[in-house]
């Protein structure tokens, strides 16, 4: 119990000093997260919404495979983008791998399932609800999607900020493909991981700490920006 | 101006959900002019005989036609459902929506969407949420909204269903001044006082097949058939 | 708010880190954990200019790291595997830097009676005849090579309830022998820099056997002509000079020496 405390404590103390190794972890951290989130934003919300809108033969087993992608180990996901960002491998030229790049690479194949699969299930039932007038309205197929995407956008904020939690807490793939390396691919997760190693359990634990204060701080933010945005018109 | 939709040519038009039939075969041709009224009991087809005209269920056998191609006729139709569906928008959102579909530019959309909301009577909840309305409001924003592009045919399935007298008056007169404009109003309704009111031409159903199909004033004056003249008398027919 | 959104992204999307004069180096994380890394990296980089990035990991993924080109350069404490990855090509050659030492580590009630013993393999039969729980780090690391020559050569064969190979790190395992309050083989300075000590203490240190030798070994340019092999040359020749056995010999922790420079200035083949 003293752990918590004394991790309280330092989580605080290095917070108010701000400390520049904490800052710098910290903001590449959320570099990465964000970057991998907007990308992963960018496939799964049409993605998802196209799941929705479009009948073909292979939708259920697509669908099916998209669940269980979300239960991939990013262990899993971090080895098979390493194979194939290492000198080794196929896109080995391209000097990824120990990069930000690459984490955002491996956090962006970790994310996609989940924010596929959420936004997937919400516009779904929205779906449902404008079918007969979107096909009465003689809507093209991308016209329906745009429509979804825009009227379901509530839903999509919790789907994007459930792929941020996955992302800004993950640390098997990013130790694999980004390396830990001190001042070049550090991030919050990892150093926890390192900590934890060398038995700094109250260090490791105010990182924690810092950790899910910043998944919340983004959180709020979030939910507040899109307040304004909407301007209590709802 | 006389569209160039008509005449409407349901020809053997059925349409077939698992092994049940919900409409059908069909045989029928509607001119350019007119409110055509289908009536006809709970269950005898109505929603689907809209639906199939329409286009958006898919015919199990037959054909509908239109005096110009299938894209073009559907470019020019709306319809009005029985319970209203609203884009989780405001008024003026759900107004703009089919014009920013057909492409028109963002300004001249907003001023069309502020005229008809003015018609609508709703001038002044143009910001408010079409999730907050009630049934009335709803159904005038619906009618609004499928009238704002001036379509050719406008369909309408039981749109006064639920609605209290002044909101049903509110919308057949919107709906004969449609009509005065060019629209062609085809509508189904169980009201008989509502099919005497706005039909000039009767289509009634039963059991999925057009029983009978008449010029309004013989219709309710001499029904053909013993089954509609039972059904106008009052009688539960199936 | 998607606008918005994007604009902090744009805002963060600092493209990858170019690494201009740096090299990457894998080390086995017994190495990073005794902290000397902190004090010759700084010496490194004002001597040499050359910005080294460490690659903690186990040594059998840092040996995979530079088979595959992916590091300049390896550090690792386990002679075979060095030997094999010498004879596969990998590496152009080995060269000995310096040596810590393993250390016994366990309950200070010391039911196996470790403090007695007098060699290695007596203070290992010792805890196989009497049960004790011992933890292994299992992960194939050169630590863990290590604990198996030893137990080979107290021609013992670990196994039972009392033997937990837990496939961890040395401070996962550290952690996992605190909490099971059970015998350990550590590195020393992974030990002297480990926060969670709880009920354990050294209880036999100081036989030869127990030497820990590291080398460093340059990745092999003709199998991957992209590696840094000029700097990788520099950083050794860096190692192995008089500064370097400077820094290495005066290093402490607690008090205690931790490393002893060993490397011969006239080895290179």
């Amino acid at each position: 119990m003293s752990e918590l405390t004394q991790g309280l404590i330092q989580a605080f103390w290095l917070v108010v000093t701000l400390d520049p190794d904490l800052v710098e972890i910290t903001l590449r951290s959320l570099q990465v997260t964000l970057c991998a989130l907007a990308i992963a934003c960018l496939i799964a919300l049409p993605f998802g919404a196209y799941l929705a809108v479009q009948r073909f033969r292979f939708r259920r087993t697509v669908i099916a495979v998209i669940n269980a992608l979300m239960g991939l180990p990013p262990v899993v996901v971090g080895l098979i983008v390493y194979v194939f960002l290492s000198r080794s491998g196929p896109f080995g030229v391209m000097g990824l791998l120990f990069t930000p790049t690459a984490m955002i690479i491996a956090q962006v194949i970790i994310i996609v399932p989940l924010i596929t699969s959420i936004a997937h299930q919400s516009l779904r039932d929205l779906w449902a609800e404008y079918h007969d007038l979107l096909i009465s309205m003689n809507t093209t197929r991308r016209q329906r999607i745009v429509t979804l995407l825009w009227d379901g956008r509530r839903a999509l904020l919790t789907a994007s900020l459930a792929g941020f939690g996955r992302g800004i807490g993950e640390v098997g793939a990013i130790m694999i493909v980004g390396g830990n390396i001190d001042h070049a691919t550090r991030v919050l997760t990892t150093a926890i991981a390192l900590e934890t190693g060398k038995g700094n359990f109250a260090l490791a634990l105010a990182l924690g700490f810092i950790l899910i204060a910043l998944a919340i701080t983004v959180n709020l933010l979030i939910h507040w920006l899109s307040r304004t945005e909407t301007g209590g018109r709802w | 101006m006389v569209s160039a939709l008509f005449p409407l040519q349901a020809i053997g038009a059925t349409v077939r959900r698992k092994d049940k039939t919900l409409v059908g075969p069909v045989d029928l041709a509607l001119g350019a002019e007119g409110i055509t009224i289908v009536i006809g009991p709970n269950g005898a087809g109505k929603t689907s005989l809209l639906k199939m005209l329409h286009g958006i269920v898919r015919l199990s056998a037959g054909q509908v036609t239109w005096a110009c191609t299938t894209p073009e006729a559907q470019a020019r139709q709306a319809f009005v459902f029985q319970t209203p569906v609203m884009l989780r928008r405001s008024v003026l959102e759900n107004l703009i929506y089919p014009l920013r579909l057909a492409g028109m530019p963002k300004a001249q959309a907003i001023a069309q969407a502020k005229d008809w909301a003015a018609r609508i009577g709703m001038a002044e909840a143009t910001s408010r949420s079409a999730l907050v309305l009630s049934g009335g409001e709803r159904q005038k924003l619906a009618l609004a909204r499928a009238l704002i592009r001036a379509p050719d045919v406008l369909f309408l399935d039981e749109p006064c269903a639920s609605l209290d007298g002044r909101a049903m008056r509110e919308i057949e007169a919107l709906l004969e001044q449609a009509n005065q404009e060019g629209t062609r109003i085809i509508m189904s309704t169980h009201d008989m006082g509502q099919a005497r009111r706005l039909a000039t031409e009767v289509v009634f159903i039963l059991q999925g097949k057009i029983h009978e199909f008449e010029p309004a004033g013989d219709f309710f004056a001499s029904p053909v058939t013993a089954k509609a003249a039972a059904f106008l008398k009052g009688d539960i027919i199936d | 708010m998607f606008r918005c959104l994007l604009t902090i992204l744009i805002f963060m999307s600092v493209g990858p880190v170019a690494f201009a004069e740096d090299m990457k180096l894998a080390v086995t994380t017994s190495f990073h954990n005794s902290g000397l890394a902190e004090v010759l990296l700084p010496e490194i980089e004002a001597d040499t200019g050359i910005t080294v990035h460490l690659l903690v990991v186990g040594t059998g993924q840092a040996l995979r790291l530079g088979a595959a080109g992916d590091v300049d350069a390896v550090l690792v404490h386990a002679r075979a595997a060095e030997d094999s990855f010498i004879a596969k090509g990998h590496a152009t050659h080995r060269r000995e830097i310096m040596y810590n030492d393993f250390v016994f580590i366990g309950p200070v009630s010391d039911p196996a009676k470790l403090s007695a013993a007098s060699t290695a393999t007596e203070a290992l039969t010792s805890i196989a005849t009497t049960q004790s729980s011992f933890v292994s780090r299992g992960d194939d690391s050169g630590t863990h090579k290590k604990e198996m020559s030893l137990w080979d050569a107290a021609d013992v064969t670990p196994e039972g309830n009392w033997y937990k190979s837990v496939g961890a790190g040395m401070g996962a395992a550290l952690n996992t022998a605190s909490g099971l309050n059970a015998y350990i083989m550590s590195d020393r300075a992974s030990w002297l820099n480990f926060g969670n000590k709880g009920g354990l203490a050294v209880l036999y240190a100081g036989d030869p056997m127990l030497f820990n030798q590291y080398a460093y070994m340059p990745v092999n340019p003709a199998n991957h002509p992209h590696v840094k092999a000029e700097l990788a040359a520099q950083l050794e020749t860096w190692l192995t000079s008089d500064r370097a056995r400077i820094l290495i010999n005066r290093y402490q922790l607690s008090g205690e020496q931790l490393f002893t420079f060993n490397a011969t200035v006239a080895q290179q083949d």
